[in-house]
């Protein structure tokens, strides 16, 4: 005989035995959230070491330094970081960041020793590097959206095009004696803090904001974690997409225009190398590249766990000619450290 | 006494030792208890079926029995020696295969490559002999007799001849005990009766089964031996034979026996507008063409039919998961641009997609972020999310619909298959729809979540939404007040409440009783 006196309408459904471990793991607290402060200790080791290598290194204007080095790479990873949760990836950023304000000098600045052609009166050259970068993210948008290309070749694509297009517009020279309003936003200090560090820490705020509390920022995790289901709740996924793709270029043509006028120029290679640093960031952050996972906070330390690093490695005297080899050993020790501390597999 | 011995069946096969025996196998993940003292013997040639709901254990016995996992207390052995340790995967190999409900073929490659991956013959110089290899495959079809052929890419086979695949590639190492996870749950009515026939002819050349399936009627028809769990425990293994249909179910679900046919919906509220409408809609692949059909409001209708023929992409269209080439659809008097999601949304449809893992959920995000993934308007001004509402929203779905979660904020996949249906449920029912379009609502769902969910779909019809629901299990179709059955993409036959199982069928198959 079959037993049917034993029932029990409360008795749970077993959950999956994964998000049992997680739920042992995170306690009361969201895993998510504890997963979003991984880097911490990290960051505070790096901070104690510091100080120990160099009482230099905690002192206010070198941290300064650090925040202001870091505020452009810092910008195109808050747009990798948006463009990865989508289940995108753009590689074009990096030379966004050239083109958007190379293409600006090239019009604003004055014909003669800064290489310009004069066109336009310096009051333009903002307005022109955001156009520039919202192109650039359109036309971006366009080949993977709506004609359906891989996004990773379309933008390795358009990385080389607008890299040869600076290139060609400034005869591989630098254009210099920017105006004004282009030196601005790099050089200004606000409340004796660098306006760049400013603009940077604000867009982080608001994206962490907007990716963790608004509908829109949830609908980014959701395209990402399953596009289907995100369309069939009744996403508009393509929009979203656009937008989100539109506003990582823009974001990049941004820091075009900060590292511009912080150097008061734009160099024919300005931007050059600098998606592989994004990407290591992003996922020391705890991104994944498989869409729908991360946070932008997490992805904010892990931009400032590698420039902490650099900076430490700086004070200590490093040779100059083996920064480059050190910057990606940190990265691999970055990524397996972060590996340790969030124990997960990062994919 | 109220536990039939485990060796229930041992009599009519005595002689050989049994091909696998569990005994005592007990397993905890942390603080609950997966498994608890099952015993499980499968006799050679005999093909043993294995219930439970969803969280039963099923799937952590599965695991132990496949070597995935070591059992914490308890013996496995197979024909009679101990079970290989973990690590020797290849003893495990010649000795048990599980074809899972998800394919671990490789679409891209060929079906002799899938068959020999990784272990393909050899020619002299090292490389891979792929005529040798093509040979050992046409040869190894042969001995099963499937008729497929293996230069074609595993991606073109149907979903049954996948699974034939899968099923030589286990009998090829050498195993002849192969435990099938639910095998029928994405085939129609036709494949299912081929792939049991070939069950019986493996069953015939000595191979033993191991059947996991939530559709009872399947396990009466193929099955010798079942075994119930519930709860982590084993409740009942008894020949199948001797264990009527109502004693089944209750040894699963602990409840009362509950079947039979429901009493039909209240009459349809003519003074009101439809709440669908669709003229002469014709797909853009020619999935269907020329279905119209009404859905009043306060009216179940079912749209029946076998897989392909086009009952699904209807619905698909309905809710503008797809667009027509021809044709139009108008939701509670209003004419969404077709195509567009939102838009059907926003006319008042609610939509249960066809497969919660691919179109339903977002597994990593939370219960009450997936719940409400449709309205975002409700959860606060300006697109800003009100944490504290969305989690009041997701509170009433999770007491309303009776979601088994410990907290709102665990992501999804973290839930049982019945209760991921739910929170899709839930989702749909979310903006008091006036449609409400449901694809194969209780797929994978045990009995008790579906029994649920369907009174659910009743009650909100009760309440003035107009319900369509495509679907081709008939206890889906046995809560519509008419039944449009759809045969070849177009629709074919009309039933009122109080159809007959064997027309219905007859209907979907597109066989004509009468002739």
């Amino acid at each position: 005989m079959p037993d049917t006196t034993v029932a029990d309408p409360s008795a749970p459904d077993r959950p999956t035995t994964a998000s049992h471990r997680l739920r042992l793991i995170g306690g009361r607290i969201p895993l998510a959230r504890l997963r979003d402060l991984a880097l911490v200790p990290a960051i505070v080791i790096i901070a104690v070491v510091g100080q120990i290598v160099s009482p230099v290194f905690l002192q206010t204007d070198n941290l300064l330094n650090v925040l202001q080095t870091m505020s452009e790479i810092a910008l195109l990873v808050l747009a990798e970081t948006m463009i990865l949760i989508v289940k995108k990836m753009d590689l074009s950023l990096e030379s966004t960041m050239g083109l958007a304000p190379g293409v600006a000098a090239w019009l604003v600045v004055p014909a003669g020793p800064g290489h310009g052609l004069g066109l336009l009166g310096g009051g333009w050259a903002i307005p022109l590097t955001l156009a520039v970068g919202a192109l650039v993210g359109a036309v971006n948008a366009l080949l993977i959206i709506r004609f359906g290309l891989n996004g990773f070749i379309v933008t390795l694509g358009m990385l080389i095009v607008l890299r040869g297009g600076l290139t060609g517009i400034s005869g591989g020279q630098t254009f210099f004696r920017l105006p004004p309003s282009m030196l601005y936003p790099g050089t200004a200090s606000w409340l004796g803090v660098p306006a760049s560090i400013w603009i940077c820490l604000t867009l982080f705020a608001v994206a962490v904001v907007v990716l963790g509390w608004t509908s829109f920022g949830r609908s980014l995790y959701a395209i990402g974690g399953n596009l289907d289901a995100a369309k069939a709740a009744g996403i508009r996924t393509e929009r979203v997409l656009a937008i989100v793709i539109v506003t990582g270029s823009v974001l990049a043509a941004l820091a075009g225009l900060l590292l511009s006028g912080r150097l008061a120029s734009v160099a024919s290679a300005q931007g050059n190398g600098y998606i592989f640093t994004v990407f290591a960031a992003a996922v020391i952050g705890g991104i994944s590249l498989n869409g729908g996972k991360g946070t932008m906070f997490g992805a904010f330390t892990g931009i400032l766990l590698l420039f902490m690093i650099q900076n430490v490695l700086t004070l200590a005297g490093i040779p100059a000619q083996w920064i480059g080899a050190l910057n990606g050993l940190i990265i691999l020790a970055a990524l397996i450290v972060s590996r340790i501390t969030g124990g997960r597999i990062q994919d | 006494m109220s536990e039939t011995p485990a060796h229930a069946g041992t009599g009519r096969f005595r002689g050989p030792p049994p091909i696998v025996e569990a005994t005592g196998v007990s397993k905890r993940y942390g603080p609950t208890v997966a498994l608890d003292h099952v015993d499980l013997t499968v006799a050679a040639g005999q093909t043993h079926a294995l219930v439970g709901r969803n969280g039963a254990g099923k799937s952590t016995l599965v695991s132990i029995l496949t070597g995935l996992q070591a059992p914490d207390a308890g013996l496995v052995s197979f024909a009679g020696r101990p079970a290989p340790r973990l690590a020797e995967r290849d003893a495990w190999r010649q000795r048990v295969a599980c074809v899972y409900q998800k394919s671990t073929i490789i679409p891209a490659l060929t079906v002799a490559e899938n068959l020999f991956l990784n272990r393909y013959d050899r020619g002299r110089t090292g490389l891979v002999d792929w005529s040798a290899s093509r040979r050992r495959a046409v040869e190894l079809l042969a001995t099963w007799s499937m008729d497929v052929d293996p230069r074609t890419p595993a991606g073109d086979l149907s979903v049954e001849q996948r699974q034939f695949v899968e099923i030589a590639r286990a009998l090829s190492f050498g195993a002849r005990f192969i435990i099938l996870d639910e095998p029928t749950a994405q085939l129609d009515g036709a494949a299912i009766n081929r792939l049991f026939g070939r069950i019986r002819d493996l069953q015939a050349q000595g191979v033993t089964f191991l059947f996991i399936s939530h559709h009872l009627a399947e396990i009466y028809e193929i099955c010798d031996v079942v075994t119930v769990l519930r709860d982590a425990r084993q409740i009942v293994t008894a020949p199948v034979a001797e264990l009527p249909r109502a004693d089944l179910v209750a040894a699963m679900t602990g409840d009362a026996a509950l079947t039979g046919r429901r009493a039909p919906n209240r009459g349809v509220d003519a003074g009101r507008s439809p709440a669908l409408r669709v003229r002469d809609l014709t797909g853009a692949d020619g999935a269907y063409q020329e279905v119209s059909l009404d859905v009043g409001a306060g009216e179940i209708v079912g749209l029946a039919g076998a897989a392909g023929s086009g009952r699904t992409e209807v619905a698909e269209t309905v809710v503008g998961w797809r667009a027509a080439a021809a044709g139009e659809v108008e939701i509670a008097g209003r004419r969404p641009r077709p195509g567009s999601v939102p838009d059907a949304l926003a006319a008042g449809a609610g939509f249960v997609p066809q497969d919660r893992h691919r179109q339903g959920l977002v597994p990593d995000m939370s219960v009450a972020d997936n719940g409400t993934l449709s309205v975002p308007a409700r959860l606060g001004r300006y697109g800003f999310i009100n944490t504290g509402r969305r989690d009041t929203i997701a509170a009433g779905m999770i007491t309303h619909l009776a979601i088994k979660t410990p907290s709102p904020h665990l992501p999804v996949s973290g839930l049982s298959g019945g209760n991921q249906q739910k929170v899709v449920m839930a989702r749909a029912l979310a903006d008091d729809p006036k449609l409400l379009v449901l694809i194969n609502p209780t797929a994978g769902v045990d009995v008790r979540s579906k029994e649920f969910l369907l009174n659910k779909v009743q009650e909100t019809a009760r309440a003035g939404a107009g319900v369509l629901i495509a679907s081709d299990e008939l206890d889906d179709l046995r809560v519509c007040d008419r039944v449009l059955v759809m045969f070849q993409g177009r629709v074919t036959t009309g039933f009122s409440h109080d159809w007959h199982d064997h027309d219905l069928v007859a209907a979907m198959e597109g066989v004509n009783l009468d002739a």
